[in-house]
């Protein structure tokens, strides 16, 4: 961390943290964060998903009390106890997704939590409207309903919101993910005319060139740690391509006691040997919520761990379910061991030895209430020796789940035990066991190790390298560059949905990677 | 990290103490099923003391009339017939995560086919295959009145709640108009069906007036138990009932499952018309609708979708409701009183659930 936490007793702060930090079972989302938020200062908090930011506005927003550390308000240690707390303390916030009644009007909206004993008090409300929104420069219309606003006019009024209610502080969590280009732009100006009179703004957010587009000082959040931070000053000196470098170095850079850190085995060339899966110009139509994936196409050796790079929401997920089977594919090809695989089932893919570890573990990868036992073989219902004429044998399925218990240590009470009350680290266990069991020769794993303690993630990564020194094709997509440098033979970096590169992982990998995921050349 | 280091779970040792824990979880259960209904009838008892009816003297009349008396004991289990196939139909639906709640409609199309259809197959071919003709006939409609709901849910998401509630209305409409119109008995002055002789109905069990259609219904409903728990067809049902999200990432075919599903549950429901016809009424009036399908709901919820405890709630059902109609007439309250019971049952229930819930939480905790 670099000398500035000492500003977080300044006094024009208005609101400040000090070593706050905040556990939840399994892991600590929030590991004594500094954090110092003043008037006239947009303060973007820059993370990935799971980084800690939304754990951190939940404090600032009363919705969760940190374990340790405090909060400071004007100089005061002030616990924030409720939402409503916040809000009379000035601190009003815009969720990434939207608070707002559709079907009511706009000026009912805003005028929805006052007591419930006075009767609404619009014309009061629409002379407040027009004072703030003339010096904002932004129209409100009052009498629209709010499902006929635009997502960028709907987010207009979350922000006149909190103004009518006299924030000082104004928390912005993932406003832009859900605006038009334009929309993003015009936010940004709007944010600039709100600091501008004096407010803050803490603006959250994943994307690199919003942070430098729209940033006065910027917090870089790792894994629940603060890992670095760019004060205004020096902030003015960089321009904005210098600026998004550093934080890629805050971000994806290597910690000098990190005790992650592996040497990555050097492997033996295997140029020889005719690739196990090719993928060859796989495009996916996007979605209203989900990017779609362009001309994707690469090759994996047996042996070979090829790595995705990329920020999270750039068509992992996606890149993932169209292999599987899951998601339909509109075009191109998938080849496993030489044969056509792009349109079968996702069961017959399995069958054919492709396996996919999702990220998901107990949204899609388990059936939470089912026992241990049963979903070691979730994808093999019906399958003998476990099933007999489609009659459950017992005996059989405890005999060989008990055999995956031990072979994988999943730590669990007894295999009865309901899948979801084992910690993550063990659920991952039991998909490791289910999908890397006999038969497969391709497996994707997708953010194996993300949610996990050291420990977990350490096993899991060693039985990644085992997969693949097994001599099977391991496709490793990660939000973690440390854990991509540290195990594959080569990187791509995929980009809204396309590939943008492909690095083989050697002394500049790290540097050669960054660069693709800023948007240079290699 | 070694895989060698000791294993914390042993096969033997995960057996030895999982007996013991089933046992206190079969008595938990037990506690938290029939305290509620205990409590249930306290509160329904209040009910009839403020409507100034004696509550002991009610529920000794439902007992002695549903329970005790030798006619209504046979009464009661002729009723479980239909009941038992309705309930099997639904847990299927319900284990495997779809609400059909077209039951009625589904019943009674099931009923006109069956009471349309046995009257002319016996005369052309032995009794016991015209009744399976006709069993199979109102399985085959009922099943293909769930079709509607079945394909809109598997392959466009319409929440299948609505569908099958609006389809049970046009259901029961349309069992009216086929029996006023194509299957009208020209011999008599009300609408409805011909009769099929006593002597062609499904036989009575041994000297009693109970029909034979118990047996079938009970043969159904402990087949559906077993298909449910013990095979992979029925695990996959309930693998898309509790995450189906993790059933397309299994590889198994949601929409093809979803549509068996409503096909089997709508047969059942389809059957149970068939066995109340073919075994008990004989033929149908037109606007008869007992509307079995939604009173069996409760049931299977209180059974919590097990087969065998179903059977236990089908039977306290048939006891209210036969017991229920006779009390009602003596007493003076309202016929529809059992089901004000079997509401406060579900509440009460349902509150028991929550507070158990909160306490296993705030113990884990």
């Amino acid at each position: 961390m670099s000398g500035f936490s000492s500003s977080s007793v300044d006094r024009r702060d208005i609101v400040a943290l000090e070593g706050v930090t905040k556990r939840f079972p399994g892991i600590v989302a929030n590991d004594s964060v500094d954090l110092s938020i003043r008037p006239g200062e947009v303060h973007v908090l820059l993370g990935e998903n799971g980084a800690g930011k939304s754990t951190l506005i939940g404090m600032l927003s009363g919705l969760q009390q940190p374990d340790e550390g405090r909060i400071l308000v004007d100089g005061k240690p002030t616990p924030i106890t409720s939402p409503r707390h916040a809000l009379a303390l000035g601190i009003g916030t815009v969720f990434q997704h939207m608070m707002l009644v559709p079907t009511l009007t706009v000026a009912e909206n805003l005028l929805l939590g006052g007591p419930w004993w006075r009767r609404p008090r619009t014309g009061e409300l629409a002379a407040r409207v027009a004072e703030i929104t003339s010096t904002l420069g932004i129209t409100v219309k009052l009498h629209a309903k709010v499902s006929e606003l635009s997502l960028g006019e709907q987010q207009q009024v979350e922000i006149l919101r909190a103004m009518v209610r006299n924030s000082r502080l104004l928390i912005l969590d993932e406003s832009t993910s859900m605006l038009t280009p334009k929309g993003i732009d015009e936010l940004g100006a709007l944010m600039r005319r709100l600091v501008e009179q004096g407010l803050a703004i803490v603006f959250i957010t994943h994307k690199l060139k919003e942070a430098a587009a729209f940033g006065d000082r910027i917090s870089v959040l790792k894994l629940g740690r603060k890992v670095g931070e760019i004060p205004p000053e020096r902030f003015r000196a960089l321009g904005e391509q210098e600026i998004v470098s550093e934080i890629v170095e805050l971000m994806f850079g290597k910690q000098k006691d990190d005790p992650e850190a592996v040497e990555r085995p050097v492997r033996t060339a295997r140029a020889g040997t005719a690739p196990l899966l090719q993928v060859a110009d796989l495009t996916v139509a996007a979605t209203d919520n989900a990017p779609g994936l362009s001309s994707i196409s690469f090759d994996i050796r047996p042996g070979e761990i090829l790595g995705i790079a990329g920020i999270d929401g750039n068509g992992q997920k996606q890149l993932a379910e169209a292999l599987a089977g899951q998601r339909t594919a509109t075009s191109g090809s998938v080849r496993l061991d030489g044969a056509a695989i792009e349109t079968l089932s996702v069961g017959e893919r399995r069958r054919r030895g492709l396996r996919y570890l999702t990220d998901d573990r107990l949204g899609e990868g388990t059936v939470g209430t089912f026992p241990v036992s049963i979903n070691f073989f979730l994808k093999q219902v019906g399958a003998a020796p476990f099933w007999r004429n489609g009659v459950e044998q017992r005996a059989e399925i405890d005999k060989r789940a008990a055999q995956l218990v031990r072979e994988y240590d999943v730590r669990t009470p007894s295999l009865k035990t309901p899948v979801a009350r084992l910690s993550g680290g063990n659920i991952q266990k039991v998909l490791l066991a289910r999908e890397l069991a006999e038969g497969a020769k391709v497996v994707i794993f997708n953010k194996p190790t993300y949610g996990l303690d050291l420990a977990n993630t350490l096993a899991s990564r060693q039985r990644i390298r085992d997969t693949a020194a097994r001599g099977l094709a391991v496709l490793l997509i990660s939000t973690d560059l440390e854990e991509l440098l540290g195990m594959c033979d080569r990187i791509a970096v995929i980009a809204n949905g396309a590939l943008v590169g492909t690095v083989e992982n050697a002394d500049d990998a790290r540097t050669k990677v960054g660069r693709l995921m800023i948007g240079l050349a290699a | 990290m070694s895989i060698d280091t000791a294993p914390t779970v042993g096969a033997t040792a995960l057996d030895a103490t999982s007996g013991a824990t089933t046992r206190r979880d079969i008595l938990h259960r037990l506690l938290m099923t029939l305290g509620p209904i205990l409590i249930a009838l306290v509160i329904a008892g209040c009910i009839l003391l403020a409507v100034g009816v004696d509550p002991l003297a009610y529920y000794g009349f439902v007992l002695e009339k549903g329970l005790f008396s030798p006619l209504g004991i046979q009464q009661t289990l002729t009723r479980m017939a239909p009941l038992l196939f309705l309930a099997a139909g639904l847990i299927v639906a319900f284990r495997a995560g779809m609400w059909n709640l077209g039951g009625d409609g589904q019943f009674l199309l099931g009923a006109v086919t069956a009471a349309a259809s046995a009257p002319v197959f016996v005369q052309i071919m032995p009794a016991w295959l015209a009744l399976v003709c006709s069993f199979l006939i109102a399985m085959v409609v009922a099943m293909i009145w769930s079709l509607v709901p079945a394909l809109l849910r598997a392959y466009q998401g319409v929440n299948e709640i609505i569908t099958t509630l609006m389809m049970t209305f046009l259901g029961t409409s349309l069992a009216n108009v086929l029996v006023k119109l194509a299957f009208r008995d020209p011999n008599t002055t009300v609408p409805q069906t011909r009769t099929l002789p006593v002597e062609d109905r499904l036989p009575r069990l041994f000297e009693t007036t109970i029909t034979s259609g118990l047996l079938l219904g009970l043969a159904a409903i402990v087949i559906v138990h077993l298909v449910m728990t013990r095979t992979a067809f029925g695990l996959k049902l309930r693998i898309v009932g509790a995450n189906p999200r993790a059933a397309i990432h299994s590889g198994l075919g949601v929409p093809g499952l979803t549509v068996a599903v409503f096909a089997i549950s709508a047969g059942l429901a389809g059957l149970a018309g068939a066995v109340d016809i073919i075994g008990v009424q004989g033929n149908v009036r037109a606007d008869w609708n007992p509307a079995y399908g939604l009173a069996v709901i409760p049931a299977v919820f209180l059974a919590r979708m097990n087969g065998f405890a179903a059977i236990g709630f089908v039977f306290l059902l048939s006891v209210l409701s036969i017991g229920g109609e006779s009390a009602a007439r003596r007493l003076g309250v309202p016929n529809h009183f059992t089901l004000v019971l079997v509401s406060i049952v579900l509440i009460v229930l349902a509150l028991a659930e929550y507070f158990d819930h909160r306490y296993n939480q705030s113990r884990r905790a």
